[in-house]
Formats: C-alpha cells, structure tokens, sequence
C-alpha cells in the first residue's frame, strides 16, 4: 500500500479544522473520564465516613406487559379494523376509497378511545398563546424545546397542548385467553 | 306493589332490577345509608364483551347466545365468578349472535306475554335446527336475573342477593300471566322477598327521587300525569293522578295501556330498509350481513342527528368483513330529511285525538311470531288510550265531559325519547289535542336519566316501602271476569251466550282477597276444567260477583283461557266438586285464582296459563 505523502493537505480547511476540534473534544473527554473515578476513589479512601454522592444506581427498567399491548391491537382491530387498514398498500386506491376506510378507523378508534381512556389536555390554554412555566414545573409533562437557556420561570409559546390519560380502564382478560390472537380467522358454515 | 312484610326489616339493600326487552339494569339502595346521603347506584355489571374479555358495563343487554361446543376455547368464556358459565348473557351474546342468529335468544320478555305460545315449553330460538339446544321464555328469564345475581354477589359477598329486598318491574301491560312467569322465573333463583313494580311507576319514582321535596311544587291536586315509556322493543302508557289525604298529596295510578310491541328497534329497522332500498335504487346488492350493519350503523346515526340538529348527514360505512379493507367498504350516507320522515313523520305523525290504530285482520297464515304492533304510529295508540281512559279520574275528580282523558303534566323514559326531536314532537301532539279541547297545555316533567330510570325507580321504591316518601298506589289496573254459559234453551246453530262474572275488581290492592259468594261451580275432579277469561281496564264499578250478560266489544278483552285441575286426594275421578272461586293479589303483586271446595279447607289454585299437554 502507498501512502502518497503529497496528498496531505497543505492548507487548513475548514472541514479539517472542525475535525481537529472534535479531536481535541473527544482528548479532553478522554482525560477527565479518566480521572472521575480516580477523583472519586482518592476521596473515598481519604474520608469514608463522610456523605458523598454515592455511584449512580443503575436505572430499574421494567418490561411493557405485552398482555395489554396485544390487547388494545385486538380492541383498535375489533372496532377499527385498524391492524387491517395499516397492512393494506394505499398506493393502489383511490382517496375516496381510502376516505371510506378511514372512517371506519376513525369511528370505531375514536369509539376505542372514549370507552376505554379518560384523556384530558396537559395544558389547558390555547395553543400558540404565551405561557410562562414556574419552578418545580413537571418536565414529563412539559417539554422545553428552542432557545432552552436560563433558569425557572421560563416563558414560551404553547406549541401541542399536549395529552395525558386520566384514567385507563381495559377489559379483563380471562386467565385462559391467548392473547396473542388478534383476531380470530372467520369461517362462515 | 305489596305493602312493607316485617320480613324485610333486615335487609341492607333494596334493589331494582329492570328486567327488559333489551337491556337490564341493576341499581340499589343502601337501607342502612342516612336520608340525607342516601346510597342510591347502578351496579356495573361484568359481561363478557368479546371472547376473554371482561368489561363492566351499566347495562346488561338481554341476549341468550347458545354457543356451539367447539366454538369458543375453554378458557374464553371465563366471568370473575365462574371458570365455565352453562350459557353467554350480555354484550358477547349479542355479538355473537348477530353473526350466528339461529344460537341467539332475544326478546324473551315479548314472549313472557304472548299467550298465543306455552311459555313454558323450550322454543327459543325461534325455528333453529333440532342440534341447538332450546330454552323456554321462562328460562331465558332465569339465566339474566341468575347473571344479576351472581355480578351482585361477587360485589358483594356478605349480603347475597336473594336475601335483599328486591324489586323487579314489568311493563304496566303485562297480564296476569305474565306477571305470574316473571315471578315465577324470580322464584327459581331464589329470592326471598321479590315484588312486582309496573315500568311507569317506577320512572315516576325515580322523577320524585330526583327532585327531593321539590316535586310538590310542580304537582298540585287535580293533577294527571301521563308516562309514555318508549323502550328497545315496548311502548308502555300509565295515568297516575294526583290527590289528597289528610292534607298530604298522594298518587295513584288510575290506568294503564294496553300491550304495544313497537319500540326503537322497530325504528332502527326501518331507517335500514330505507338504506337499502336507496342501494339497491344505485345498483348495488346487499347481503344480509351487509343489511344487519346497516341496522347497526343507522342506530348510532339515528341518534346523532337527532341528538344534533346541526348535522345534516351522517355517513353510514359498511367495512368488508374479509381483511382487506379498501376498495370493498361499502359508503352512503343518512341524511337529516330520510331520518325525519321515516322516524319523526313515520313513527310520530301529527294525528288528531279521533285518529286509532288501524288493525288489520291478520292472515291465517301468519308465521308463529311475535304479535308486534300493526299501526307504527305511537300518536295513534296514545290517542286511543287517552280516548278509552276517558273516564280514568272521574272518581276522582269528578265527570269528564270530553271525549278524552286530559293530561296535565307528561313524563317521558326510555332509550327513544332521549331524541328531543320525538319528544318535543310528542309533546306537540297531545297539546294540540288539550288546545283544540281548550284545556290548559301539560307540562313536561324533565329530570330522568332514561336508560337508568326505572331500575333506580324501583330500589328507590323499596325505600320508599319503609316509609320514607310518597307511594304511588295502584292495585288491579284491570279488572277480571270468568265466562259463565248462561242458563237458556238451546237454540240449534247457536252457542249459548256467555256471561262474564266479576272475580276480582278493579283497583284491587295487594294482599286483598276476595271471594264471589253467590254462584257456586261444578269442577269434576281429575279432570281439567277449562274457563274462558276476560281482563276490562275500563270497568272501573263492577264489584265481585257482578255479573255481565251484555257489553261493548271493547270494553272486555278476552285473556288466554284458565284451567283447573282438581287432584285425586282422597277422591274418586269422575266425581263432581261444589267449589265457590276466589281471587287474591299477592304481596309480590300477581293475581292468584284460587278453587275453594264447599265443605273442608283446601285451596286449589286455577293455572293463568293453559299448559300444552
């Protein structure tokens, strides 16, 4: 393999220059990861009776209950015809035809909707309104986008209001039911 | 119905059950809860709504499906209190049933009242192959009232159901019979205290519940309150006049309608052949599946143009019922003007007070079925029950002198009349009538939940039986008469006229009894001895042991014939017995025909209902 040396740039462009900062960030990086812990374990040996932050806890995940998924499919299918609609090629039709199924989706997913959530808006006021959140507001239900700098009370344009279930009230499942059935194939006799 | 039995001091609850065409609800109160903040609910009934799925649901629809054995796996079929339940009730059994009819049993309470069929004998489904296994009216009864019972007593397990004081109500139309099998149907589920409450009642109840003490403000003596109670499959029609004793307002229920079978189900029907017939106008061709959607969507399509006056067309999609979805979904749509004149001018056309019902003759050849109403128009059967009762309240209030009952104030329950449409439509109707007879306009008594009325009506009832509030009283709404042959020479070719004999009177309470003195009968023993059997709801004088030999066709009905069949205890067959007849009504509030022989102290009791032998 040659390596033509004449090749090196002789110049410094401006790709190249960003290229050697990000080098020198990830050096930096680097070096300070490498000396946390060393930081960390000195001052533990030094003085282990006093309060330190204690190494971070990895973060308990708990697994979705496939259960309830497949059950709000079989539902969304039942009434909407929903897993139907989302298989089906939208090329080939026309947008009346989809307009038809469409409202099937949407009668029976609306239906769905109002029979088994209580859903209410995060935020009451109206979109693209001023609002101004205080300190302590709840990042889960509001999230800070754009120019995020500074501290609480931070003031912004409601862009969605946002949506959060107030209730959840799914059907019971018999301890029998295999729930992985969708929908049961039909055989007319 | 029944005055308060000691025996129901220790219940905790009064429970209401409304056991419907269509649906059931189940409400209660707590007897032990204060006046003040009275526990007064609907019990969320779990069901079935899809195979393995469990919801809770107010209402329980009331449908029989008899699923096939390798139709369901095991494990779907599950409720909270049974792993492998005989039968399928509810939500699912409809569902089911709409795709496999000949398994489905509905309207079993229609059947509960039609004397032309034994009600007793397994029937249901109607003209389903030989394999699927068949259930008596009387049956399909026990099977909803037994999924009552066990969603209550898996709510509450320390006070089961049949122990508490239960109330069910039954159409204000309901004969003799007819009560006599609900009760019966009661009976074998093993309630303990159990009493009757007429449908109207009921949704009176629970408008005075609603309105606390003020409810005498918006009623005064002179007063008569019309309840018209449009459900899925029955109009029920009830006068309740208002009085005084000691000062205090009272109620009482002066008339009640006769048996209409027509109700929002009838209307959804139509609305789809309307559909129909506009497809089939396009070229297009439906197969019943595609028709039994139709009914479907156009219920819900109904009620939002006729909840929403804005809207002017509703669309009406039919999804292909393979997977693909697109290409093969059938679209039309149900406007505003179709739904107008074919429910609002087809089922509540304007008609003057002289307008009755058409009937026609029935062809010989009607197929068994259902007696439903002939003329769909229910201003029609108002005016006519108006025009009969006309002389409802005169004991009361004095003579009418007009050709009709006047109501001065109307209550209005059932699914239909949510419609503000129907409503204001019927309310029109009938002031049109007081105007035209310059009589004051009735008012609208408003405040009803009208899916929940009548089962909260009737626990509320139960309450109200411990003294605490007004009761409506009632009694016989009819009155009864057995056909007596008269004692005259035989003309040849010509049966001897028969005379009816009053046996128990109109307005008779509960726990009355009363015995006809005067005429003595020959009942051979062993043998059944058939009686024909007459019901008037306008003979409101005619005390026991009157005797009629001549009235106007319409002023008796004939009922389904009685039987008596004396035993052989200690007798020989053969051998005729002296009796005298008595009538009871029972604290549960059914008639009871009771034999008494002349010498000794045995009762036997006369069957309302003629069993095939």
């Amino acid at each position: 393999m040659n390596i033509d040396l004449t090749a090196m740039p002789t110049s410094l462009d401006a790709g190249h220059f960003g290229l050697a900062i990000l080098a020198l960030l990830f050096f930096i990086l680097f070096i300070t990861k490498k000396s946390a812990p060393k930081e960390t374990l000195t001052s533990q040996t030094a003085k282990p009776d006093t309060e330190v932050p204690a190494p971070k806890a990895p973060a308990k995940l708990k697994d979705a209950n496939p259960d309830a998924a497949l059950q709000l499919l079989t539902l969304l299918q039942q009434e909407a015809r929903l897993v139907d609609f989302l298989n089906e090629d939208l090329g080939d039709y026309a947008d009346a035809d989809i307009g038809a199924a469409a409202r099937v989706v949407h009668e029976g997913g609306q239906k769905v909707l109002k029979e088994y959530f209580t859903l209410a808006p995060v935020r009451e006021e109206e979109e693209e309104s001023r609002i101004t959140l205080a300190e302590g507001f709840n990042a889960t239900e509001v999230r800070l986008t754009g120019n995020v700098v500074g501290q609480a009370p931070f003031t912004g344009t409601l862009i969605h209001r946002g949506w959060k279930a107030t209730q959840v009230k799914l059907p019971k499942l018999a301890e029998g039911h295999d729930a992985k059935v969708i929908a049961a194939a039909e055989v007319e006799l | 119905m029944s005055s308060l039995s000691a025996d129901t001091q220790g219940c905790r609850y009064s429970v209401g059950i409304d056991l419907g065409t269509t649906h059931c609800v189940l409400s209660y109160v707590d007897l032990f809860s204060d006046e003040a903040n009275l526990v007064h609910e609907v019990l969320p009934i779990p069901q079935l709504t899809s195979p393995g799925q469990i919801e809770e649901h107010l209402q329980l629809p009331s449908f029989l499906y008899q699923a096939h054995e390798s139709e369901l796996a095991d494990g779907d079929i599950a409720l909270p209190w049974s792993a492998q339940p005989d039968v399928i009730v509810g939500v699912m059994a409809r569902t089911l049933g709409s795709k496999t009819p000949i398994r489905l049993v509905s309207s079993a309470k229609s059947w509960l009242c039609h004397s032309g069929v034994d009600r007793h004998s397994e029937f249901l489904p109607l003209n389903s192959p030989d394999e699927v296994s068949k259930v008596s009216p009387i049956e399909a009864t026990y099977h909803y009232l037994s999924h009552l019972r066990d969603a209550w007593d898996h709510r509450f397990p320390a006070t089961p159901l049949i122990d508490q004081d239960v109330t069910i109500t039954i159409p204000a139309s309901f004969d003799p019979a007819a009560r006599e099998l609900t009760a019966e149907a009661a009976e074998s589920i093993g309630f303990e205290h159990i009493t009757l409450l007429e449908e109207p009642q009921a949704a009176l109840y629970s408008w005075i519940k609603n309105r606390g003490d003020n409810w005498r403000q918006q009623l005064s003596v002179g007063d008569i309150v019309l309840v018209v109670d449009i459900g899925g499959g029955t109009t029920d029609l009830s006068l309740v006049a208002v009085t005084e004793e000691a000062g205090n307002l009272t109620l009482q229920r002066v008339a009640v309608g006769d048996h209409i079978l027509l109700g929002g189900d009838n209307m959804d029907l139509a609305l789809a052949f309307r559909i129909n017939a506009k497809l089939t106008q396009e070229g297009k061709k439906l197969q019943p599946w595609q028709i039994q959607a139709i009914t479907h969507a156009c219920r819900d399509a109904k009620e939002a143009l006729l909840m929403d006056s804005d809207i002017n067309a509703v669309p009406i999609v039919v999804p292909s019922r393979g997977s693909k979805l697109l290409g093969s979904t059938l679209r039309t749509e149900l406007t505003r003007a179709e739904v107008n004149q074919t429910i609002v001018e087809g089922f509540f056309p304007e008609v003057s007070i002289e307008d009755h019902p058409v009937q026609q003759q029935r062809s010989a050849l009607t197929q068994m079925g259902l007696p439903y109403a002939q003329d769909a128009a229910v201003p029609r059967h108002l005016a006519a029950f108006l025009c009969k009762q006309q002389s409802a309240a005169s004991a009361l209030f004095g003579d009418n002198l007009s050709d009709f009952i006047k109501p001065t104030a109307v209550l209005f329950n059932g699914g239909v009349l949510k419609a503000p449409v129907i409503a204001e439509r019927i309310l029109s109707t009938i002031n049109a009538w007081l105007e035209q007879a310059d009589a004051p306009q009735a008012k609208l008594l408003e405040g009803l939940d009208l899916d929940l009325a009548v089962a909260n009506g009737a626990s509320y009832y139960g309450h109200v039986r411990q003294g605490k509030g007004v009761r409506i009283r009632g009694g016989l709404a009819s009155a009864y008469y057995i056909g007596v042959e008269s004692a005259m020479p035989a003309i040849p070719g010509m049966a001897p006229p028969v005379e009816a004999l009053c046996l128990a009177p109109f307005g008779m309470e509960e726990g009355s009894e009363s015995t006809v003195n005067n005429r003595e009968f020959g009942l051979v023993v062993g043998e059944p001895v058939k009686f024909r059997f007459y019901g008037s709801t306008t003979r409101r004088d005619d005390q026991v042991g009157t005797l009629l030999d001549f009235w106007e066709p319409e002023e008796l009905e004939e009922l389904p014939e009685i039987q008596a069949t004396l035993p052989l205890e200690g007798r020989s067959a053969g051998e005729v017995v002296p009796v005298k007849l008595a009538a009871r009504v029972t604290e549960v509030g059914t008639l009871r025909l009771e034999a008494i022989p002349r010498e000794g102290e045995e009762r036997w009791q006369i069957e309302l209902e003629v069993r095939d032998q």
